[in-house]
This record gives C-alpha cells, structure tokens and sequence, in this order.
C-alpha cells in the first residue's frame, strides 16, 4: 500500500481502498463492497457502543462507497452523532457525509440544523466555519428557514474572524440563490456593501460574489456598490505586482476580485458620477495598456489570468456600449489574438467579437478581420473553435459583404460537423434573404444549400424561398430556370424536387418557349422524381401535374394518362388517390376557363417575419444574440401565425380541397377556407363579399390570409384591410374612401405594446410604421414614425386619430396634420399628446390613407394605448401590501383568470413585463417566491385608482394564475384581460 | 446594449482518470442522483474523446465546460454561459497548486486515497461554487491548523 495517508490516518479506510482497487472484476468489486457494508451495518447495529473514532472510520467507508457510485441507505444517523463530538476530524467527516449524502428526511434535517446551530454559537472558528460550509454545501430551505436570519448578523458583526465572514457571506449568497424570500438584507445592506472596502483582500473576494448577486436582483438598494467597486477596482489595477502578496497570481494582482469586481459593474449602467466614470475608463484603459505590455512571465498561468482581467474588461466595455474609442480598442486587441498560437485565445476572441460585432462602434472595426475569420473557419482543427467562427461570421455580416459570407459559409457547410448543419443552414438562409439584393443570387443560394445539406434543409427554409419567389415577379422566370436546370442532376435531393415542382407547376410556362424546356421535357423531368419521392412530395408533384394541364394544354392527355392509370387513382394512400381521382375529374369536366379560374397563379404572401428566423430562435445556443439583434432590426410585425407557418404545400393542399366539389370533411380540417387565389366558388359568404365589391381584385384581396382569424362579428372589413396588404396594383373599391375597419390582428399589435412603450406597430410591403411612446402621471407623448420603404412616393399621404364611442369622453388625444408627401425611402414624424380623462377600455384608432402608383391604401390599426400606461409604481411594505389586498376584498373588485403560458416562464422575462407594465415589482411580499406581487396607481384626471396585482406561476403545469384588485371594478377587469395576452 | 444577466457560477467539479473512473466530485447546483451520474457519464465521455491541443473550453448542453488535464487527472469545470472561462481555467489551477502543495507533488493516488482531504481543500478554497480564500498560504494554513487539532486530540496526554 503506498504511503499516501496524510493528517489523521484511517488505516482500515485506506486497506479497504486497497481492496477496492486490486479488485480485478466489476462483480469483485460489488462482492468486496457489500461485504464491507454488511460488516458496517453489523458494527452500526451491534451492542457494543462504537468510539469515536470507529464511527468516523465507518462513516468515511460508506462515503467512499457512495462516491464510487453506490446506494446508500444507512448511516445517516451515525454522520449526525459525530457532528456533536467535540474531536475537529470527526466533527469534519460528519459534516462531509452530509453534505454528499444529503437527505431531506425532516427527523434527520431537525438534528443536523440542531447541531449547525451549536457550532455557530460556539464562537469556535473552526467550528463555525465547518457549520457554515454545511449549510452552504447544502442550501436546503430548511437550513434557510432555521439560519437565514442569524448569518447576516454573522456577516457583519465587528467581532467575527475574516475566515468566518468568508464562509458566512457565500453561505447567504447560497441561500439567498435558495430561498431569496428568506434572506431580507434590508438593514446590513450597506454594512455589507462596505465589505467591498475590508482591509483583507479574502473577505473581499467573497464579499463580492454576494453583492454581486444581490445587485442583480436589487440594483437600486445596492448602487452605492458601483463607486466602492471602481476605487477597489483601481488600486487593484495601479497596484505593483508585488503590493497584494500572496493574493497576487503569478505576478497578476489579485485577478479573481478584478474580474468580479468588473462583473459586478455589468450589473449597472455606466457611472453617472463624472470623477467615478473617470476613474473607471482609466482603469480600463489601464488594462488594455496592459495586454500590449511583455508578460512577465512565460508560463501560461500568468497569460491566462492577464487575460482573464482583459475579456472581462472588454465585456463592461460592451455591456456599456458608449466608448467608442475602448470599444474599437477593444476590437483590436480582439483581432491581434484571432492569429494567437494559443488555441484557447482564439476561441475567446471569436466570441467576444461576436458581440462586438453588433454594437454600431465597433460593427466595422470587427469587419476587417473578416479574412482572418474566414482562415479560422477553414482551417481550425477543434469543431467549437470552427463553430465560434462561423457564429462570428454571421454576427459580421452586413449588405457589404454578404455575397463573400455566405459563399464561405456554404462551402464551410460541405464539410461541417452533421452537429452544426442544420444551425448553419439556416444562418445561410437568413442572411441570403437578409441582404439579398438582386434575388437571382438569393435562389442561387439557397438552391445551393438544398443541394449541398438537403437533409439539413427543414420546412421553413424551402417554404421561404417559395414565399419569395411567388411576391416577386422579377425573378420568377429565373427560378424556373435554375430550378429545371437543378433537376437536370440524376440525384437530387427530395426538397429540391419539392421546389422544383411548385415552382415549375406556378412558372414553368416562363421557360417553356425553349424547345430544351418544353412543356412536355418539363413534365417528364418532374415525373421522373415521382417514384422516388415520399407522399408529400408525391401529392406536391400531384398538384403541379393538374397546374400544368391548365398551363400547357399539350400536356393534358400525357398527364391525365399518368393520373388514370392504377398506382395513383387507386394509390393506397388516401390522399394521393384523392388528388389522382379529383385531378382527373376536374381536367375533365372542366371548361378552359373554369380550369384557369381555379388553377390561377398563386396570389402573394403576406409580408411576415421569415419563418427561419423563429426556427433559428427557437434553437439554443451560440448567436443567440446575434439572432436577437437581427430580429430587431427586421420588421417586428406579426405573429408567426399566419403564411409563414402555413407553407405553400398546405396551401396547395387547401387548393386541391377548394376545388373539390364535394365537401370532403378531412380535407376540410386544415384550414379550409385558405384564400388561394379568387376562384373559390365554393367557399362561403367571405368570398361572395369580395366579388360584390371589388371583382378584380380577387386574387389578390385574397392575399390576406388572416381572413380566417378574423372575429366574423365585423364585416366588410375584408376587403378594406387587405387593400393595404396586397402590392398595389389595385383600383380603389368604392367604399376605401372611408376609413377602413381596424386590422383584423389589431387586438395583437395592442397586445404587444401593453409591457412595452416602443417598437415597430406595424409593416406590410408599403410602410413601416415606428412608435416611441412616453407617459407621465395621467398625460403622455406618442411619436409615430411613417417610413416610405418603397422607392415611389406616397401621395394624399393622411393620419387621422380618432376615439370611438365611450372613448371620446374618457381619452383626450390631439395631434396635427402630417406632409401629404412622403418620398421613397423617407420617413415622416408625427407627434400625439394624450390625456387620460378617466379609465377606459378601447384603443384609439389611427387611420391611414395614401396613394401609392395610384391606388389608394387605407389602413386603420389601434394604437397601442392601454390603461396601465398612466400607472405610478407604488413600493410598499409586506404588511401594507396585505392590508390594502384586505381592503379590496369585494368581489367586483377582483378580477381573476387562470390561462395557460403562451412564452416563456423564465423569471427575468416575467420581471422585466412586469416592470414593463408600469407597477412597483414588490420583492419579498408573498410567501411564495414563486409568485410576483405589484403595485401601483393609475393616474386619470378625474380619479386615481390603486391596484395591487398578484401572478402565480405554475412551471410544472405551465400554468398562471393571475388575480387583479383594483379600487374600480372596471379597471380590474380590463387590465387582467391585457394582462392575460402577456405571459 | 443591456444584456440581462442572471445568477452565473459554477455549477459542479469533476475530476476523473484516462480510463474514465471519477475521483471527486463536487455538485454546487441542487440535482438528483441520477442527474449527477447521466451528466458524468456523458461529460467523461466528451473529453476524453477530445484530442490534447484542442480548445479547454467547450459548449454543452446550455453550460459552458472547462477543463485541462494534469497527468493521469482531468479537472473539469462547468460554467455558465456568461462567467469566464480564463478564470475558471486558473481556478482549476490554483486548486491543483493547493493539493500539490498539501499532499507534496500530488498524484491521482493521494486523491484516490485521501478522497475526504481533497473535499476539505476545495472547500476552503471555493464555496458555493464561488471563490472563498484564493491566497494558498491562507487555505493551507487553515487545512493544517485541521491537521494540528486533530493530532493534539490524538496524541496521549503527557503530564
């Protein structure tokens, strides 16, 4: 046995180890165990009482067994009983025991809180510190409940020893992380805030990662943590690498305080104090100066914490996002270790240009390093370097030097890890339709992609280029083209097929003038797939046969022979047979012109937000913030609900269900009602209401497939509101002089504004309308932004703000005329005051009318004024928060609701719309930590209303509850109602 | 641009040999049994597949792992997204000089068998998952006062 036993030897402990290790067999070493455990069990349960230092020889066994791997289910009992000896070692080996095997048998937690409490009031140190490493190492809310409220006082007691204090304040950031509900700093606040200035360095290193966390979550009671963080910070910076002794770290002083100290400072913004700003920029500039400076020392511990300092410099720097000079300085320093030989350098400036790379200071100074990058994705021999560099070359990429971009990335993709491909192909995507500028490189691209990592390639990004390829008639033809000329390959990927099909079915006439793409050459291109196809492609293909019947009347009798002849009209699989039967029929029976009324060219799709972009949101993981920063910058409009989602397959199938005669009922569930194109003659009242008022314009009023989220109860307006959403070829309906009914998704836009003041209210093709919003007491400023995105002027361009029926009493809203021009590209302003006359429910309206190339486009759309916007925050206290929740307890005062989460349930998101909605968040009110409580007062000229809001999340069932008490009942009502749209 | 940061540490501590076989394991976030032996298995099995030379820093799942090999140990680190992986790597280091220190020329044997001693240093020297004393004198000055105690108790009394 090696002489390895150090301090208190165990020597049976260490045989037993030795057993263990010479065991030659899994099954050996089960057989050795269970014998050591039976003798234990014997010894545990046997008559003669144990020392000491037996019980802490077996309890160290049964340990060393648990951390091999094994159950343990005995004794716990015996650990507890060497937490009361009074011998340090055994007192230890108790203490460790429990906090491995931790149980939360509540006798056992009862005894062990008992002997916790013993060692802290010892006034032992040792003793004391073993006790608080326990409560750390377990955290249990129990341990909270019992010690919460004595650290604290541990904490900060003049008299206490620094190694206690040490323990004591990571043992409260523990419990605090537990059971924040039962950690109340209140009156230490400052006394520990003050730690940040003790003379030993090592309170201060564990101070920090406490006020850390307590800033986060109480910023404002702990600000006073920035100016004592930047003059700690600035000794530490300015202090000669011999100063701090033992804390410094291979001649880095004291490296671990700095980075948190400069974590700490990312908690706030930057210092309003001019002289504390100054101090602080120094200090980072000190750093930087640093990183040019020899090392000095070879060894790559003293690098490694150098930098350490650097990349959390460089993080505050960003996190400020205001120094233009640190931040290109930063960028720079980035760049020199894009080339370093230490493969961990380069990882870390990938990604901490990555998000460099998104502030407007430093986008282009990344920029330059774009070769440099592209090496690195080339040539790194570790995948996550080779990932952080394709994630940095996204985040780099602008209209500029998209077309480099994306080609690397694509040629990066033939080799990829099978890990990020899917990742990467949607990135390719995004970014080719981002800045596509001529859509010919676009379909190149991404038919490239479909070639390159067909299998990669999901739904969202072939139904995109599909949606594209229908709104723009410039690059039809050439899609045609590229699309035969892809399938010309003798295997090609299914979703080229896919592409392929609905793109030739809707355009193939624009290539059938050369003889080498003849209809027919066409047909039997497409048809040559077909047996290798799966069913959805089959039906796809299905339904570009009957569209080329209708396009190339040469081609009926091939076509109707292939869907006449058994394995398609008598397929095994329903819905082929039924498109094979229907197809059939219908090139049968069907005039000419009915056939081209039915088999029209798909109408376009709506603008929405490109459905890859929530794909690549809703994957995890690195460019998650770039991903952010795209979204923002693309239109904000509309809810993935609509075409986006809906791909043009499903509304190829809703096309084959539409023309069906009978009403075929499966067929029917998917969103029958599909507006595709406007020869529905089948297809309800809807439809008749288009014909009757504008007949022309069918196919594309047709274009707004929200049609069938509409509330039915409000009619006429079909017609009105999708004027604004087609492209604008469209002769004015008689009745668009009038203001056109509110937006069908209207109620949506509200909804998106209730926790937020500014954003994008709305977008189609035409306009982008922008809105910046403040409020005070019970008045408020709206800015409304008009931007042209076309390169046309817009002509009789008019706003018109009006408050319907009850509202006109309760809102007062004034705004002046806008310029009736708005040229190509420009954007107009225009300013509203509002004032809250008394509670209300409805939303103003803002209607829009403009000519655009002669049509008229009239547009009405509410505005996002909800009642919680006039509120005041009110901070009050646990007991009279539930002193007024008392006083509110009529039943018509409380308004409640119980609904399902819609988002996210993560507790940042919750807080910042709660905060969003304007109230106090009321830390530390409810029992439940869970649960959030606000308060506030709604400021009206009339009256002020008090309301005290309650939210209780239920994570496991997805579920809130959410109750209002509100001093007028209506107020209750409303604001749970918008509340609800929230989580 | 304010980035929200949330509640970063360390989540656990791993050390483990070539051939795979776990020699400490320290776990900072609450997590089952089984938790903790899925993750394990599946972490060893990660790095060991990974080449030397490569990065010591690796996305998983939605943490962040550090780790570096000494000899026949890897020591290995799980961070958060947003905490730094620099300062994790020398945490690892400044725990490494600790047992080396305390042990004199550490190998994995004295880990192996004096498994009780490399959870008091660690101790001493992270709580919580966060930094507690990173001067060495004063972490092995309060592992050896330990030692000191003990040996008075153990040792006869003599008059």
């Amino acid at each position: 046995m090696p002489a390895v036993s150090k301090g208190d030897g165990m020597r049976g402990l260490a045989v037993f180890i030795s057993d263990i290790r010479n065991c030659k067999s899994k099954e050996a070493e089960i057989k050795r165990i269970n014998k050591e455990l039976a003798n234990i069990r014997s010894k545990f349960k046997g008559d003669k009482a144990l020392d000491g230092y037996s019980k802490k020889k077996y309890v160290c066994k049964l340990l060393f067994i648990f951390l091999l791997g094994h159950d343990i289910d005995f004794g716990h009992m015996e650990a507890v009983n060497l937490l009361s000896s009074n011998k340090y070692t055994e007192k230890q080996i108790g203490y460790l025991f429990i906090s491995v095997l931790v149980n939360s048998n509540s006798e056992l937690i009862r005894l062990i809180n008992n002997a916790i409490k013993n060692d802290l009031s010892s006034r032992n140190p040792t003793f004391m510190c073993l006790a608080l490493h326990c409560i750390a190492n377990v955290g249990s809310r129990e341990m909270a409940e019992a010690f919460a409220g004595e650290i604290p006082r541990i904490l900060v007691a003049g008299d206490t020893m620094d190694s206690v204090k040490q323990s004591a304040a990571l043992c409260l950031l523990r419990l605090y992380k537990t059971s924040p509900d039962l950690v109340m700093m209140g009156e230490w606040t400052s006394r520990v805030v003050h730690l940040l200035n003790d003379q030993h360095m090592g309170v201060v290193t564990a101070a920090i990662s406490l006020i850390t966390c307590l800033s986060q979550k109480n910023p404002d009671e702990f600000k006073t943590c920035v100016s004592l963080a930047v003059s700690r910070l600035s000794r530490i910076v300015s202090s000669a690498s011999t100063d701090l002794q033992d804390y410094t770290y291979y001649f880095v002083p004291a490296p671990w305080l700095s980075c948190k100290l400069l974590r700490l400072l990312q908690c706030y913004p930057p210092p309003e104090d001019g002289a504390v700003k100054g101090r602080l920029v120094e200090c980072l500039e000190t750093i930087l100066n640093k990183a040019q400076e020899p090392p000095k020392s070879k060894k790559v511990q003293h690098s490694n914490a150098k930098n350490a300092i650097l990349f959390e410099a460089i993080s505050l720097i960003i996190h400020y996002d205001s120094e233009p000079n640190l931040l290109v300085r930063a960028c720079n320093q980035l760049g020199q270790f894009l080339q370093h030989r230490e493969t961990n350098l380069r990882y870390l400036a990938l990604e901490s240009m990555c998000t460099l790379a998104s502030s407007e200071f430093s986008h282009e100074a990344v920029k330059t390093h774009i070769e440099t990058v592209i090496n690195a994705l080339k040539t790194e021999r570790d995948v996550s370097v080779r990932q952080r560099a394709a994630d940095l070359l996204y985040a780099m990429c602008d209209r500029s030097n998209a077309k480099q971009i994306v080609a690397e990335m694509l040629s990066y993709l033939e080799t990829a890890d099978y890990s990020i491909r899917e990742e990467m192909v949607l990135k390719v995507a995004i970014l080719a339709e981002k800045y596509a500028v001529d859509y010919s490189w676009y379909v190149d691209t991404i038919l490239n992609l479909i070639r390159i990592a067909g299998d990669y390639v999901s739904e969202e990004v072939w139904y995109r280029v599909i949606q594209i390829v229908i709104n723009r008639d410039d690059v039809q033809g050439y899609a045609a083209k590229t699309v035969f000329e892809a399938l010309q390959a003798p295997a090609c990927h299914e979703n080229m097929v896919k592409v392929g099909g609905y793109i030739l079915g809707e355009f193939g006439n624009l290539i059938a003038g050369d003889p080498r793409s003849s209809p027919l050459v066409q047909f039997n291109l497409l048809h040559s797939k077909f047996h290798l196809c799966s069913v959805p492609t089959r039906a796809l293909l299905l339904s570009a046969y009957i569209k080329f019947i209708n396009l190339f009347p040469e081609t009926k009798a091939t076509i109707q022979e292939v869907l006449r002849c058994d394995s398609q009209i008598r397929n095994s699989d329903v819905e082929l047979q039924q498109r094979a039967v229907e197809y059939l029929k219908l090139s049968s029976i069907a005039s000419t012109d009915v056939l081209a009324t039915v088999l029209e060219e798909m109408p376009p799709f709506p603008e929405r937000e490109s459905s890859i972009l929530a794909k690549l949101k809703k994957k995890k993981g690195p460019g998650a913030v770039s991903v952010t920063e795209l979204e923002d910058n693309k239109r904000e409009g509309g809810e993935l609900n609509g075409a986006s989602e809906r791909g043009p397959e499903m509304a190829a199938v809703a096309a084959s269900n539409a023309s069906t005669p009978s009403p075929s009922a499966d067929l029917l569930g998917i969103r029958s009602a599909a507006p595709i194109g406007g020869a529905l003659t089948s297809a309800g009242s809807l439809l008749v209401d288009v014909f009757s008022e504008a007949a022309p314009t069918a196919s594309s009023a047709a274009v707004n497939d929200d049609g069938f989220l509409r509330d039915l109860g409000q009619p006429n307006e079909s017609s009105d509101s999708l004027l604004v959403e087609s492209s604008g070829d469209l002769d004015a309906a008689p009745s668009s002089e009038d203001p056109a009914a509110p937006l069908s998704d209207a109620d949506e836009l509200l909804n998106k504004f209730v926790c937020k003041n500014n954003g994008v209210l709305f977008e189609n093709q035409l306009l982008q309308i922008g809105i910046k919003s403040e409020y005070r007491q019970n008045l408020g400023r709206m800015y409304l932004f008009y931007g042209n995105k076309t390169s046309v002027q817009f002509a009789s361009f008019s706003t018109t703000v009006s408050c319907p029926g009850e509202l006109q009493g309760q809102l007062n809203v004034q705004t002046k005329p806008v310029e009736p021009l708005v040229e190509g590209g420009a954007q107009i302003q225009q300013v509203l005051n509002i004032e809250c006359l008394t509670d209300f429910c409805d939303a103003p309206l803002l209607n829009i009318k403009f000519r655009y190339g002669g049509a008229l486009q009239n547009l009405t759309l509410k505005l996002p004024v909800t009642i919680n916007k006039f509120f005041q925050p009110t901070e009050m206290t646990s007991h009279d928060f539930f002193q007024r929740w008392k006083q509110l307890s009529q039943p018509q005062q409380e308004a409640q609701k119980i609904f399902k989460a819609n988002n996210s349930m993560d507790t940042e998101v919750l807080k910042a719309k709660l905060l969003g909605l304007g109230t106090a968040l009321l830390e530390n009110i409810d029992p439940n930590p869970e649960n959030y409580v606000c308060a506030g007062v709604i400021q009206t000229k009339s009256q002020q209303i008090g309301c005290l809001l309650r939210l209780e999340p239920n994570a496991q069932a997805q579920m809130y509850r959410l109750t209002l008490r509100c001093s007028k009942d209506s107020v209750s009502k409303r604001l749970c109602d918008l509340l609800a749209e929230q989580f | 641009m304010m980035l929200i940061l949330t509640f970063s540490q360390m989540q656990f501590m791993l050390l483990f040999s070539r051939q795979g076989k776990l020699r400490l394991q320290k776990w900072y976030v609450p997590l089952s049994d089984k938790e903790r032996k899925k993750i394990s298995r599946d972490l060893v099995q990660t790095i060991l597949a990974r080449k030397p030379k490569m990065c010591s820093f690796l996305e998983w799942r939605d943490l962040k792992i550090v780790y570096k090999r000494y000899a026949s140990l890897y020591f290995c680190c799980a961070v958060e997204d947003q905490d730094n992986e620099l300062i994790t790597l020398e945490i690892i280091h400044r725990y490494v000089e600790l047992l080396d220190k305390y042990f004199g020329s550490v190998c994995e044997l004295d880990i192996i068998f004096n498994f009780e001693k490399a959870y008091f240093i660690l101790d001493e020297f992270l709580l919580g998952g966060e930094p507690q004393e990173t001067s060495k004198k004063n972490v092995l000055k309060a592992i050896e006062q330990a030692d000191l105690l003990q040996e008075e108790a153990e040792a006869p009394r003599s008059v």
